[in-house]
């Protein structure tokens, strides 16, 4: 009997402990690109402070800045600028959108070393995976039939390249579909005649980055805006962030957070 | 002692009756894991035939579940490249598998059969990412040399590893089969004059016929339903395979692709659930035409006896 008047004693004190230390909430809806980015910092910031409880969903950068707008999250995560007619939208509901760039998105085409061609134009790139080129010579390369390498059509990664590159038409089916940016990469370096594209950080010796429309794809390119197939990614946010929700845009943005996000494969803003 | 035997007796018999309760309810237990199974699949498979037509599905040749303004959800590619790999394995397990199964229950010196037969089994237990790794390390190289191919991982590559991996299934199951068939029927062949070679064409293949092909079928069922090694080393093209060397997009490696990054509840998410529930219809039947070979085979051989 003794027993459970200590258990039950001791799980009013917990309860009680619980709710004396109420959490501060902050969820985070929007873009599958960003998610990871997301959901890494959050972690990490959950972490190292365990009284701010933060979750995150995907759904993609429209049903992020719809919930933002609704006020149902507090941070809309977007993988492209907010459009007119939501900033339209969110006036008319007295909300302000603010959107905080957190990372940036960047896409290397990637060739097997041996290939003589060293960049290409982004017509051509998008030309090649829609299937309108098949062959090496047709863009100045020796010739032989092109190996095209892209990503799973549910990831991230190839919503971005669909997006910056095939400006929304799909890719030729005989596309060899790879897991994951280390296959792809893994793919390229073993046979010439292939073409595939990855994240920033998976640029090695064993594959040859193309520089497109005669840009070389790097941080720095990224960072300036001159490399086409990249993009910012935000965290938007009604009016300007305060508060917990400030406290973790200030984590992501700090060193620490930017080096989560350049070990997720995006391009840190510093 | 006669006062307490009664008392004993009844101990035991409760005991019994919780072990016989304990074991019902194991064994039920992956009875009710398979109900389970079925019935999510089945749940979460329906409702995209709601969205999409089933000649959509099955006669689609086009795969774009997450194209933002027209998604194709033509699985036929998927499908047609699963029985194309998986054909090509039973090319592979077949010979493999009986030939080793004959070798190691008919002709083979004892001495050699106890290294032989474990090394079979060795085989059976090696997980399949690592035949995974071994289709894209060393036998798409190869193959990319040997025929000049852009890419060494396609049909052929997966065909080979599935077919090794399922050797050791096909081998087992036939194997015992025949070393079930019995010595008298052997005997009677020899005696009768014919050699060993005969009496193993003759006699022995044939009585342990429906085992042989019990083997089979479930060597092409673990076949068909293997992920790790189509989604490692296939390739990943949704395209209808028209030859081997061609790069192809089974089912599995597309469900086991594409589940962890598709939004719950979506289209898309529904669509990978009916491939899964066809993967479980074919290795279903598959599991069922088993069953019944195998009890034919039971029956013929008690005949005899």
């Amino acid at each position: 009997m003794r027993r459970y008047a200590v258990l039950a004693a001791t799980a009013v004190l917990v309860l009680a402990a619980f709710l004396a230390r109420a959490k501060e909430n902050i969820v985070i809806e929007g873009s599958t690109t960003v998610f990871p980015i997301a959901q890494k910092t959050a972690e990490e910031y959950m972490k190292k402070n365990p009284d701010v409880s933060i979750s995150v969903r995907g759904g993609g950068s429209g049903v992020g800045i719809a919930s933002l707008i609704d006020g149902a999250v507090q941070i809309g995560a977007s993988s492209r600028y907010i459009k007119t007619g939501e900033i339209a939208r969110a006036q008319s509901k007295g909300v302000n959108p603010k959107g905080t760039i957190v990372a940036m998105d960047g896409l290397a085409v990637i060739v097997n070393p041996a290939n003589s061609v060293s960049g290409l134009t982004r017509a051509q790139v998008k030309d090649i995976y829609t299937g309108k080129v098949s062959d090496w010579k047709q863009v100045g390369g020796t010739p032989g039939k092109i190996t095209v390498v892209s990503r799973d059509t549910s990831s991230g990664t190839y919503e971005a390249f669909g997006e910056l590159v095939l400006q929304k038409q799909k890719v030729r089916p005989d596309a060899l579909l790879q897991a994951s940016n280390q296959a792809v990469a893994e793919l390229v370096a073993k046979t010439p005649t292939a073409i595939g594209y990855v994240g920033l950080g998976y640029i090695s010796a064993r594959v040859k980055a193309l520089a497109i429309d005669g840009v070389i794809p790097s941080a720095e390119t990224v960072l300036a805006n001159k490399y086409p197939v990249s993009r910012p990614l935000f965290m938007y946010t009604n009016g300007a962030p305060t508060g917990a929700v400030k406290a973790y845009l200030d984590f992501v943005l700090s060193p620490a957070g930017q080096k989560l996000v350049a070990e997720i494969g995006f391009v840190p803003l510093k | 002692m006669s006062r307490k035997a009664p008392a004993r007796q009844m101990r035991r018999r409760v005991r019994e009756e919780i072990y016989r309760w304990v074991f019902a309810s194991l064994a039920f237990a992956s009875l009710a894991a398979l109900i389970g199974i079925t019935a999510v699949l089945f749940k979460e498979g329906i409702p995209f035939f709601r969205e999409v037509s089933l000649k959509e599905f099955f006669l689609g040749t086009g795969w774009y579940p997450t194209h933002e303004e027209a998604p194709e959800f033509g699985a036929l590619p998927l499908i047609l490249a699963s029985v194309w790999v998986t054909a090509g394995a039973v090319l592979v397990s077949v010979p493999l598998g009986v030939g080793t199964a004959l070798f190691l229950s008919e002709l083979c010196p004892p001495r050699l059969r106890s290294f032989l037969k474990p090394t079979v089994e060795i085989l059976a237990g090696i997980p399949s990412v690592i035949f995974g790794f071994f289709a894209i390390a060393f036998i798409a190289p190869v193959f990319q040399k040997l025929f000049n191919l852009p890419t060494g991982l396609c049909a052929l590559t997966a065909s080979l590893t599935l077919g090794i991996m399922a050797t050791p299934t096909v081998c087992s199951i036939a194997e015992d089969a025949v070393s079930f068939v019995p010595g008298n029927l052997r005997e009677a062949a020899l005696a009768l004059g014919a050699n060993k070679w005969q009496t193993l064409v003759r006699v022995v293949i044939p009585a342990a016929g429906s085992g042989i092909i019990t083997g089979i079928i479930l060597g092409t069922s673990r076949a068909i339903g293997e992920t790790m090694v189509v989604l490692m080393a296939a390739g990943g093209a949704a395209v209808i395979p028209r030859s081997f060397t061609v790069p192809v997009r089974p089912i599995t490696s597309t469900i086991a692709a594409e589940m962890g990054e598709t939004v719950v509840g979506s289209t898309h998410f529904h669509a990978l659930f009916a491939l899964g529930l066809i993967l479980f219809l074919i290795t279903f039947l598959f599991n069922i035409l088993a069953e019944v070979v195998s009890r034919r085979f039971r029956m013929q051989l008690g005949g005899d006896l």
